[in-house]
């Protein structure tokens, strides 16, 4: 499968944008490529070994969140894995300038 | 389309508008050559809120990655409220080396239009530098039609 790399994690993926991962499940393709890429982990997981909250990883246009195998599910080479750090905020509450 | 991206502020407002800006990053910084208007999910408290669905954002950085762009940064507006960062706009930013460009709109006109880079390693570290936005016309276009380019580079003040 493809795993697309999201702008701010490149310098810790060799520079590159989309990495391939022979993998069986998600869960699988996810420790391959932080195997490869150490640096990714801390990224990616909580000192827990739990994908990060504000990370969302979608398998082709699914929010793995919502699979019914969630990161067990299997995966072909044909599919991608998209990491997707939130975007969210506001002007709730403003700092003074 | 830097007015695109002021314009933007102002056609939502009084709710918050958002985007993503698409470029490519070089010595000075990024350089920002599109910009994809986005919807703001947050409709319970639109008027300081925002929020991008993820599965634009993966549509967003596959469009990019069609373009031979990268994700540059995002955009948002601020109505009535200064152009500047908030606690909530530090707390979701996760997209380390990134640019968040923020629009004041006051009563409907967009005034001020601010960068912030968060810059950083890692989550514990990040922060927000404010960075100096300059716009400028692509070569040999007309300037009524030009594509206009965004170069963010970080303030040295």
């Amino acid at each position: 499968m493809t795993i697309y790399i999201p702008t701010p994690l490149r310098t810790y993926a060799g520079g590159k944008d989309a990495i391939e991962i022979g993998a069986a499940t998600i869960s699988e393709a996810l420790n391959s490529l932080t195997n490869e890429y150490p640096e990714l982990r801390k990224h990616l997981f909580t000192n827990e070994g739990k994908v990060r909250a504000f990370v969302n990883l979608y398998l082709n246009d699914e929010d793995v969140r919502y699979l019914p195998e969630k990161e067990n599910s299997q995966v072909s080479g044909k599919d991608t894995l998209s990491i997707i750090p939130s975007i969210a905020g506001g002007c709730e509450t403003v700092r003074e300038a | 389309m830097y007015e695109a991206i002021r314009a933007h502020g102002e056609e939502t407002y009084p709710h918050e508008c958002c985007g993503a800006l698409l470029g490519r990053h070089g010595e000075d910084g990024w350089q920002v050559v599109d910009a994809i208007k986005a919807g703001n999910t947050r409709t319970d408290s639109a008027h300081n809120r925002y929020n991008i669905a993820p599965i634009e954002l993966v549509r967003i950085q596959r469009s990019a990655r069609e373009k031979g762009l990268e994700i540059a940064g995002f955009y948002h507006s601020h109505p009535d409220h200064p152009a500047q960062w908030s606690p909530t706009d530090f707390a979701e930013a996760h997209w380390l080396g990134c640019s968040y460009v923020i629009t004041s709109v006051a009563k409907g006109k967009a005034t001020v239009t601010n960068s912030f880079l968060l810059a950083g390693k890692t989550e514990e570290d990040k922060r927000f530098e404010q960075e100096t936005i300059h716009v400028e016309n692509a070569p040999g276009e007309p300037t009524d039609q030009a594509l206009q380019e965004i170069t963010s580079t970080k303030d040295q003040r």
